[in-house]
């Protein structure tokens, strides 16, 4: 007899018997989810009007499922808690697919519930059905039909234990509309354990002390680190800072890592990869020691693999053994939970007293330094026209201090926003890096507002993306949610025009955002405030009245329309044939240079 | 790097999808599948045993481990071809008429196949073998009248009693 079995048997005197969509409203309230994202349909009315009867949660009403999906993911990145999705069969499923893998590539923990068909329809094209866990087997972590009442709350259960442990990731829950209305036994999260799902996250202590020696003997290290430090928690983050500062050493992050590590550090590279820093990329591709923390060797990140950092000895903690050698062979794979991990590092390099070769770590930081002095991420500023990257400064210098969330959109101005906005601490930055998800910014950001009702939550956007998920406005205007959309207007796709000049020879096909709405009267048939600069003597007024603005706000920020996103290592280059703008080489003159 | 041949068996939960979940993982990650075999081993805890051979560079089987072990019913991976201690066995049914069946069954005796059926106008091999044997039967039979084949796949097994 299995484990859960034996659990079952015991419990069973204590159980109640509820229907299939008081069991989910249960289990929900059981795991301690207080905010759901969704949008009825047929196939989940029965759910519907057990939440109606209860009002122990908040359901937000998104206006596409895709929404709900990135609302939860803003709403799970920025809490460290899992985000919950209801949506119906169908249309409804299949509409959050794009939310699913997005979750999946940056491992957010997402936990969707789909209604489906009453069993005895399934298999036969009923009216909005669809095979919703053939459909999402290949985009979640893990997926049940679940087909009788009485395993409902076991699944549920189980499936927030996938969804948040180890690796997360999201799942989906399909369930019949007969099986809601029908009577289940519901047993408790306690009596409820997974046979076979029993992530590792303890460090092997021979692992971790091989790791401090070899960090103990480098000349050239650098830290490496992405989002599993983020999802690991905010002791991660504490344990990088502590290690950091014991050693010395340099620090990058990818995309998904920013802000585990504070960007006002002198230690701080900057983020790395296709458009990180010159000195990061450098770093990365010179160094003789790398100590990858919860990343994956993203191609993004390594650009060319085979001259990927040729002379470097590498570690590469993860908590999913998969990821080990996966891209880039490793000399040392560490699988366990990064904090921990990182937390073991820590206290075996102070108990063996060890030291950072000093000498070594001052020629590195010196041959760094000149690689900053190329001052890579130089623009050329303009009295007349906005750039992009002044927009993406002045905002960050008005947003100081506060209590600011940035979630974006896919494109150039994320890569600015990720380049140019500095954070300090880990949760405050929700984008898309594995997937890439146009329209994933407005959403997160009503997610990520709904859960923290008095910061200052910011979607940087591109007048593409944002129109991809637009209709969430409707969403904020209902639920209060203040939320700001920081449009860089440059009426491109601006990263396929900058590709297609860069390597198309210019030939800008169907990039140019044709017949834009007026985003200013836009904003205004919402109900949110709208409001639109032209020029650079304009923006920090416009500006601060949107952070003072009690309402969402959408601002069309004009930009340069042509501007590119540099430094850039194009595909197929290595991080040492990074290309830089004109202005970045350290022999132009600082005149009519912005600096970083 | 050259494709090595190795044989895996998985433990899996005998649930709803989980073959599905197997066979996508290899088709989505562009994984070669030169059989499979999947059936029930022990009821009582509801697990299946799944063996598949695959064929690919050593670094992209050490992915393919990885992978399955992330799957969540699935609860161990063995890879057969490095252990010592596995025995395979593939079953397959050949069909052959030709204008000599004496002949033809001479020479499957003496490669250790029976005659499952011999009532039509062809007669049914039955021959349970390693993978390469099988093939070399076949071969035998071809010039004998072979008319069709029907291969099992490769079951896996270890030889220890743990």
């Amino acid at each position: 007899m299995s484990e859960s079995d034996t659990l079952t048997a015991k419990a069973r005197p204590e159980t109640v018997s509820l229907t299939g969509a008081e069991i989910v409203v249960r289990a929900l309230k059981d795991q301690g989810v207080t905010h759901i994202f969704g949008y009825p349909g047929g196939a989940v009315l029965p759910i519907y009007d057990a939440l109606f009867a209860d009002n122990g949660i908040t359901h937000v009403l998104v206006r596409h499922e895709q929404g709900a999906t990135h609302a939860a993911e803003g709403y799970a990145r920025s809490t460290g808690k899992p985000g919950v999705v209801l949506v119906t069969s169908g249309p409804g499923a299949t509409n959050a697919v794009t939310g699913l893998t997005d979750a999946l590539m940056d491992s957010i923990p997402l936990v969707v519930l789909t209604g489906q068909v009453a069993t005895h329809l399934i298999g036969t094209d009923a009216f909005q059905e669809a095979d919703t866990v053939g459909i999402t087997r290949a985009c979640t972590k893990h997926n049940w039909l679940v087909r009788d009442a009485n395993d409902l709350s076991r699944t549920l259960h189980e499936a927030f234990q996938i969804a948040t442990t180890g690796r997360p990731g999201p799942v989906v829950i399909d369930i019949p509309k007969d099986v809601q209305f029908k009577t289940g036994e519901y047993l408790t999260p306690d009596q409820i354990r997974h046979r076979s799902f029993k992530p590792k996250t303890e460090p092997e202590a021979a692992s971790v002390l091989r790791a401090v020696e070899m960090m103990a003997a480098a000349k050239r290290p650098i830290f490496y680190t992405g989002g599993g430090l983020i999802n690991s928690g905010p002791q991660a983050s504490q344990a990088l800072r502590e290690l950091a500062a014991l050693t010395g050493f340099p620090v990058t992050s990818t995309l998904m890592g920013l802000g585990a590590f504070p960007a006002s550090s002198p230690q701080w590279l900057g983020m790395l990869g296709m458009h990180g820093t010159y000195e990061a990329n450098h770093a990365m591709h010179d160094c003789d020691l790398m100590i990858c923390l919860g990343a994956r060797f993203d191609d993004r990140v390594t650009g060319r693999i085979d001259k990927f950092s040729p002379g470097s000895k590498k570690i590469h903690l993860d908590i999913d053994a998969s990821q080990i050698n996966k891209v880039v062979r490793v000399d040392l794979g560490i699988v366990a939970d990064a904090g921990k991990t990182i937390a073991e590092m820590v206290k075996l390099w102070k108990a063996k007293d060890k030291k950072a070769d000093a000498a070594a770590l001052k020629d590195w930081w010196a041959q760094i330094d000149r690689w900053r002095a190329k001052r890579s991420l130089a623009y050329e500023a303009s009295d007349a026209l906005i750039k992009p990257q002044y927009a993406i400064d002045r905002l960050y210098a008005l947003t100081r201090g506060r209590n600011v969330y940035i979630t974006t959109e896919v494109g150039q101005h994320q890569m600015w926003a990720a380049q140019r906005f500095k954070f300090e601490e880990p949760n405050r930055w929700m984008t898309s890096g594995g997937l890439g998800t146009m329209g994933y910014g407005l959403p997160a950001a009503v997610g990520v507002q709904m859960a923290h009702r008095d910061a200052l939550v910011i979607d940087i956007a591109g007048e593409a993306s944002v129109q991809m998920t637009m209709q969430e406005m409707s969403t904020a205007v209902q639920y209060n949610l203040p939320i700001k959309i920081f449009i860089l207007n440059n009426e491109y796709m601006g990263m396929v025009r900058q590709w297609q000049q860069l390597l198309h020879g210019g030939r800008y096909s169907h990039s140019y955002s044709e017949a834009l709405p007026d985003f200013v009267k836009m904003a205004e048939a919402f109900g949110c405030l709208g409001l639109r600069a032209t020029k650079p003597s304009e923006l920090d007024a416009k500006i601060m009245e949107m952070i003072d603005s009690p309402k969402p706000v959408l601002f069309d920020c004009r930009v340069d329309a042509t501007e590119n996103c540099y430094p850039m290592i194009p595909s197929g280059a290595a991080h040492n044939e990074m290309i830089l703008s004109a202005l970045s080489d350290a022999s132009v003159s600082d005149e009519g240079k912005m600096l970083v | 790097m050259a494709n090595e041949r190795h044989t895996l068996t998985a433990l899996v939960d005998n649930e709803a999808g989980v073959l599905a979940r197997v066979v996508g993982l290899f088709s989505g990650r562009g994984y070669n599948i030169d059989s499979l075999t999947v059936g029930e081993v022990d009821p009582a805890e509801r697990t299946s045993r799944i063996t598949v051979v695959t064929s690919g560079p050593p670094a992209v089987i050490e992915q393919i481990e990885a992978q399955l072990k992330r799957l969540v019913p699935v609860h161990a991976v063995t890879n057969w071809t490095f252990a010592t201690d596995g025995v395979e066995r593939e079953m397959a049914l050949v069909k052959v008429a030709g204008a000599d069946r004496a002949e033809a069954k001479q020479m499957a005796a003496k490669l250790g196949a029976r005659v499952l059926d011999d009532r039509g106008q062809a007669t049914v091999f039955e021959l349970t073998d390693a993978p390469a044997n099988i093939g070399s039967f076949i071969e035998a039979m071809r010039p004998l009248g072979l008319c069709d084949v029907s291969r099992t796949g490769v079951a896996a097994i270890s030889r220890d009693p743990g």
